[in-house]
């Protein structure tokens, strides 16, 4: 048995770009010099995650190098290498929370029981009816809005327990809760009140 | 303390909009042509008289690593690559730049290429940040749209062009060699060096890898002369910086300040204080995870900037300013960084690979006073061997806070051993 | 070229050179796992750190150019301590099961830690476990060993071209796989376990069976194809327990196949090992005496003319040399040695001997391939190709079955129309060929093993003087051979002589009835079926395709068990030497050619193996110099014919079942299955 063996994936069978991303990658294939093709693995891995419903099977990762001209197990390097690929399903909505230091520091133990006890699941898991995915996540560069959590394409910062609580919750009503601060405050700007940019001595 | 009339990012907390008409009215893109048109040379010599060095962490010489690009064009592609991939625990400046002010990254790319004659910039941007590289992703095309990118920059007759790229979660990606791994397609694993980028970089070509903040400076730097910047802060420590305030303060946030601003006030003026007052201080890291901690009583006089941190045993970093109050499990603290360091280990050299795992699991136990007292003396035996050993300075990065911690709290890793073994489990944390 | 201080001594060393490389010129060794001279530089192991004056941290040397002034230390206090640090790091996730690896006894890992490592383990975290990788019938690994030094991957991307093994997934979790727990495809992969500095990759059919201690080693020459590899048989008792290769620089440097390297234990199965006779239709065990009574009974009185020799394609020089002299005694013109039926003709060397010679492949700047598909014909000439690919400025064109090389190449067209039109300068790749400075083209066996060969190499024989193929110390005209035994066969004339039949003219003559004996030696890949009208004698090794339906068997030796000359694709003799015993009463060829010439009382008065060589080099002389290359004189060869419209198809359908031991093979035929099986089929559920 092995790690990449047993307990891998399901198989799925054959995956194609849509038409939509199709036309997409075009775009993103000039950015590229032609001889450079490989320079697009991340976009079209970003791509083909976001179609394949949150992971890569073996078959998206065979296609985008294929496309690309790349030795496969280029692609299966790269797609095991960084953090935020899949290489086996998971929940639709993926429920990131950093946990490093800062975070730490400001209550990311909290907030993380939140999302267990909303979720229902433990970190790494996802919900039974396949909508959440709950995973810790390694600093996520807001720090000073600790602790954050990211859900999808969003932050939502200044958490505590129930700040975390409520933006869950709406999730799951099928909500999208406002980004950002959940404080209320602009930014990273101090919660008080800016002591720059005033001004004032003009 | 920094007038408002001297700060740069002037929407820093985006209370205007980020989009070019806006950008203008705060001074971008004013006169770019005519700086573009005095020349390489000068460019750089401006840069260099100004002082500014690298915002990425290692802070060196922004104007003489410029002046390593290759002088004369041999006709094939040069490249300004922009390090956006900021993931250094306590570090959240540069998201700012991006979102709120992404005209001053774009500028400075326009100009910085201008200077090291660059024919294409790409702007890596990390993955996790969606929201930003979408802002930015729309400045850059309002730029192209308005004839301030692409050929024909502003109208001076020299053709660049700007591409952004995302990154998909990896620390080891702002190292910049693992960085343009990463932008040819491949794993994020820093390269050997030599040979440095300046000589073979993205695609085997002349490469200059640079900062967010250092770039977005560069406009500026520029328009108000090297004699302004290099006013401002102490020699060679020069200049405005953003710095980031996190942990336990009562106010967290991002401020631009003056390089070499006394730590104490920093904190006191800007980020509403410590918590519970400057005397529940325990100990702050300075300048991102990567550096080490110093204790309260190195905190009360140092100054924020490269040499007075180096000084004091740690290192300015990023400038994110970790504050951590006598409330902090102090050892846990520095564990959940020892964590972060074997999860971005790239894996590729040894002493990084194995000794980042190690650490972790001899620091966790520490932690809870698991250990022999002979055992702290081998955590740093093992943060020795790997530091100065790898191919990047992650290795040294994942030794330094564990470092820091047994310099000024070793009494405390004791203090734990020795509380476990004579009371059981409780009496250590 | 810069001058360096080591260790306090200044040395001087060629532009160019790492730290590491002038170190090594300097006599100091520097410890290492993952450098390889012949891989690109990874510098991730980080074992071979030395100290340089000036340089805060101490430096990776296999990385690091060495440059005009440096001051370097490879003994210092810093140095010794990098050293030990690295090798603990290695150690503590590396699992202590010396006494049960593969390794033990040859092990990188083992001996470092012999000179640097540490007395006990400073490590009380629990060691971490890796899963074990499939990789197919060749390669067995035990990746709890692994230590990422990436030799493996870097092999199977740079030299074999093939790349399918990667590091996955990151930090302590790097893993050396490749993903999908299928066989490896490349034909050099067992390279990949020499490589492996620890025990992490292993040769599957030899694990676990020996010691290296108990192993005697011997040197000697493969036939597997006509390359000549040099190889290292390690045997214990009478029995080959696994084949390496040995450094020849000019040869097969020091990669081999896996043909090469694994079809030994086919010389376990399906062994000739007693002469048998056909009686009342059947095959029964007979002695010696018995066999040659048989013998001499149909042979004795028979004419010259009515009987054959044919010859296959792993037969040594020596045994050839009785034949020659047996054939001749016996009055007997129908001798060939081209079972293939190529038509070669033999008057002049350079008509057939791959003249550039294998080194000589990396100063070519073109080469255009006819008929050939050299990854299965000949891997190691098709691994100096691909390496001279890498060096940049070649370009290579092929007529002939498409095929994937493992480098680019033009596709020009598939039979002998498009040869013609290059020799005639009308195809618009004769512009690129008279354009280069040193262009070369191979000739394989697809294109002159048919009706129209040597029209085919009058066609090769006219591109070759009409653009410049033949200039001042360069050869570019080559022919491909496949079989080790070949050129040793043309070189000592075992052709048909004065009146007599190739092979094709002995089949029909065996049909016609004026052939009615045919003495096959080691000749298995003929239409055996066609000679059901003669009495056939086989003499070889193996129950293969032959025997079956010969009338007399004599038992032969394999090439690891005598010691014999072949010479390979170049004209390169080598010599060959015994590793084990014949089993049974299975003798060197030459001596069963002796004893029988005797028998049939026209004794070739050769009577050991010095007075045989002694007459291969007057048939000969350039045989005598083993090991070396005697350049070809350049002449004229083939013959202008008509040409037929048919693509050439290389003869090799199978690579892993080109002869008689690869045929018994188990190990060769679970590679024929599995990796040549289409790659979309699923795997088997047989995971390590």
């Amino acid at each position: 048995m092995s790690t990449t063996g047993e307990g891998m994936a399901p198989e799925v069978e054959s995956f194609a770009f849509s038409e939509e991303n199709l036309e997409k990658i075009r775009g993103i294939l000039a950015r590229y010099p032609e001889d450079r093709r490989a320079s697009a693995v991340l976009p079209l891995l970003h791509l083909a995650q976001e179609q394949h419903g949150g992971w890569l099977p073996r078959a998206a990762l065979d296609h985008v190098a294929d496309f690309l001209g790349m030795p496969r197990i280029q692609v299966y390097e790269v797609a095991t290498f960084y953090d935020m690929f899949n290489t086996e399903p998971v929940g639709r909505i993926q429920v990131r929370v950093c946990t490093t230091t800062p975070c730490w520091l400001c209550g990311s133990d909290e907030v993380l029981r939140a999302c267990r006890e909303v979720l229902g699941v433990e970190v790494g898991e996802s919900t039974p009816d396949g909508r959440f995915y709950l995973r810790e996540f390694e600093c996520l560069g807001a720090c000073a809005n600790a602790p954050v959590l990211w859900v999808d394409d969003d932050y939502f910062e200044d958490l505590d327990y129930a700040r975390t609580k409520a933006v869950l919750e709406a999730l799951k009503r099928g909500e999208r809760p406002r980004p950002g601060p959940q404080s209320g405050r602009r930014g990273s700007m101090p919660a008080g009140g800016k002591t720059t940019l005033l001004f004032e001595e003009k | 303390m920094l007038h408002d009339r001297d700060r740069i990012f002037t929407n820093l907390y985006g209370e205007q909009p980020w989009n070019l008409e806006a950008a203008r009215k705060r001074g971008d893109w004013d006169g770019t042509k005519d700086l573009i048109l005095r020349g390489r040379e000068a460019l750089v010599q401006e840069i260099k008289d100004s002082g500014l060095r690298g915002r990425g962490g290692a802070g060196f010489p922004t104007g003489l690593k410029w002046s390593f690009m290759p002088k004369q064009s041999d006709g094939g592609p040069v490249y300004l690559v922009v390090n956006a991939d900021e993931s250094e625990p306590g570090t959240c400046k540069d998201r700012e730049i991006i979102r709120n002010d992404p005209h001053k990254l774009i500028e400075g790319c326009v100009l910085a290429s201008a200077a090291m004659g660059c024919t294409h910039c790409y702007i890596y941007i990390r993955g996790e940040f969606v929201r930003e590289a979408r802002i930015l992703e729309a400045a850059i095309a309002e730029a192209y749209e308005a004839g301030l990118v692409g050929r024909d920059a502003c109208g001076s007759g020299y053709d660049i062009e700007i591409h952004l790229h995302r990154g998909a979660g990896a620390y080891i990606c702002g190292e910049e060699t693992g960085l343009l791994e990463s932008l040819e397609g491949k794993k994020g694993q820093p390269r050997l060096k030599p040979p440095f980028p300046a000589a073979v970089g993205l695609y085997g070509r002349p490469t200059t890898v640079n900062n967010v903040e250092t770039i977005a400076v560069v406009p500026t730097i520029l328009r108000r002369g090297a004699a302004w910047f290099a006013g401002l802060g102490r020699q060679n420590n020069t200049g405005t910086k953003i710095f980031c305030i996190s942990g336990h303060v009562n106010q967290p946030c991002t401020v631009e300040e003056e390089m070499g601003i006394p730590l104490k006030t920093l904190i006191e003026k800007h980020a509403g204080g410590v918590r519970g007052g400057w005397d529940n201080l325990l100990a702050i890291i300075p300048g991102g995870s990567s550096v080490p901690l110093i204790p309260k009583s190195v905190c009360e006089a140092v100054r924020m900037d490269f040499d007075s941190l180096r000084e004091a045993q740690s290192g300015l970093g990023t400038a994110g300013v970790i504050v951590m109050d006598r409330s902090t499990d102090i050892v846990r603290a520095i564990a959940r960084l020892s964590k972060f360091y074997m999860h971005e280990s790239c894996g590729q050299c040894t002493p990084c690979r194995e000794g980042t795992g190690w650490l972790w699991r001899m620091v966790t136990r520490l932690a809870e006073g698991k250990a022999e007292i002979a055992e702290i003396d081998l955590v740093w035996d093992v943060t020795k061997q790997i530091e100065g050993h790898t191919i990047c300075a992650l290795g040294d990065a994942a030794a330094w806070p564990v470092q820091g911690l047994i310099r000024h709290f070793r009494d405390e890793l004791e203090r734990r051993i020795v509380a476990r073994k004579s009371g059981g489990d409780r009496a250590a944390a | 070229m810069p001058k360096l201080v080591i260790d306090g001594e200044e040395i001087e060393v060629p532009a160019g050179y790492t730290v590491f490389q002038a170190c090594e010129l300097a006599g100091k060794e520097i410890p290492h796992f993952c450098y390889h001279p012949r891989l690109n530089i990874a510098g991730n192991c980080r074992m071979c750190l030395v100290e340089i004056e000036k340089s805060p941290k101490p430096v990776a040397s296999c990385a690091m150019p060495a440059a005009e002034g440096m001051v370097v230390h490879t003994d210092s206090p810093l140095v010794h301590k990098a050293r030990k640090g690295v090798l603990e790091f290695l150690l503590i996730n590396h699992p202590l099961d010396c006494p049960i690896c593969d390794q033990g006894g040859e092990c990188d890992l083992q001996d470092l830690t012999l000179f640097y490592g540490p007395d006990h383990s400073r490590f009380e975290e629990n060691k971490r476990a890796v899963a074990d990788k499939y990789l197919g019938p060749l390669v067995a690994t035990h990746m709890t060993r692994c230590i990422h030094c990436t030799r493996c991957i870097r092999f199977l991307t740079e030299v074999a071209g093939v790349p399918e093994l990667g590091g996955c997934w990151r930090g302590e979790h790097l893993e050396i796989t490749n993903y999908i727990e299928r066989a490896l495809h490349s034909e050099l992969q067992g390279n990949i376990i020499d490589l492996c500095p620890v025990g992490a990759l292993n040769s599957k059919p030899y694990q676990y069976r020996a010691r290296i201690w108990e192993l005697k080693k011997t040197e000697s020459i493969d036939v597997m194809d006509a390359v000549g590899s040099n190889i290292r048989v390690d045997a214990r008792g009478n029995e080959v327990m696994r084949i390496l290769p040995r450094l020849h620089e000019e040869v097969n440097e020091e990669w081999i196949s896996d043909k090469t390297r694994f079809a030994y234990d086919g010389l376990k199965y399906r062994r000739l090992d007693v002469p048998m006779v056909r009686r009342d239709g059947r095959l029964v065990e007979a002695s010696w005496r018995e066999a040659f009574r048989t013998l001499v009974d149909r042979m004795g009185e028979l004419p010259g003319e009515r009987m054959a020799f044919v010859l296959g394609d792993l037969v040594d020089a020596e045994s050839m040399v009785l034949v020659r002299e047996l054939a001749e005694r016996l009055g007997c013109p129908h001798v060939d040695c081209r079972q293939d039926g190529a038509k070669i003709e033999g008057r002049l060397r350079a008509e057939y001997l791959f003249n550039t010679t294998i080194a000589g492949i990396e100063q070519a700047d073109f080469c255009l391939l006819v008929g050939t598909n050299p990854r299965w014909e000949a891997p190691l000439v098709n691994a100096r190709l691909r390496k001279r690919w890498r060096m940049g400025g070649f370009r290579v064109a092929r007529i002939g079955a498409p095929f994937d090389l493992t480098y680019p190449v033009e596709d020009i067209g598939e039979g002998p129309e498009t040869l013609k039109a290059v020799a005639e300068g009308e195809h618009e790749i004769c512009e690129a060929l008279a354009k280069a400075e040193r262009p070369m083209l191979v000739l394989g066996p697809g294109a002159v093993a048919r009706a129209d060969g040597a029209a085919v190499l009058a066609l090769a024989h006219r591109i070759s003087e009409r653009f410049g193929l033949l200039g001042e110390g360069w050869n570019g005209y080559n022919l491909l051979h496949t079989a080790a035994a070949r050129v040793a066969g043309l070189d000592l004339g075992l052709l048909p002589g004065e009146g007599g039949r190739d092979l094709a003219g002995i089949l029909k003559g065996v049909e016609a009835g004026e052939i009615e004996l045919v003495w096959l030696l080691g000749a298995d890949e003929i239409e055996v079926s066609r000679l059901a009208g003669a009495f056939v004698i086989y003499q070889g090794t193996h129950g293969d395709r032959a025997a079956p339906v010969a009338d007399l068997v004599l038992p032969g030796a394999a090439y690891t068990e005598k010691n014999a000359t072949w010479v390979n694709l170049e004209g390169r003799p080598q010599h060959g030497r015994l590793a084990v015993f014949p089993p049974g009463e299975a003798r060197e060829d030459w001596k069963i050619l002796r004893a029988a010439s005797e028998a049939l009382g026209r004794t070739v008065p050769l009577d050991n193996i010095f007075a045989v060589r002694a007459r291969m080099a007057e048939l000969a002389p350039q045989l005598a110099r083993i090991d070396s290359v005697t350049p070809a004189e350049w002449g004229g060869f083939g013959r202008r014919g008509r040409l037929t419209e048919a693509p050439f198809v290389s003869p090799i359908a199978d690579f892993y079942l080109t002869n008689p031991i690869a045929r018994a093979s188990k190990v060769m035929r679970q590679c024929s299955a599995e990796i040549l099986r289409p790659v979309n089929e699923k795997a088997t559920g047989t995971h390590g």
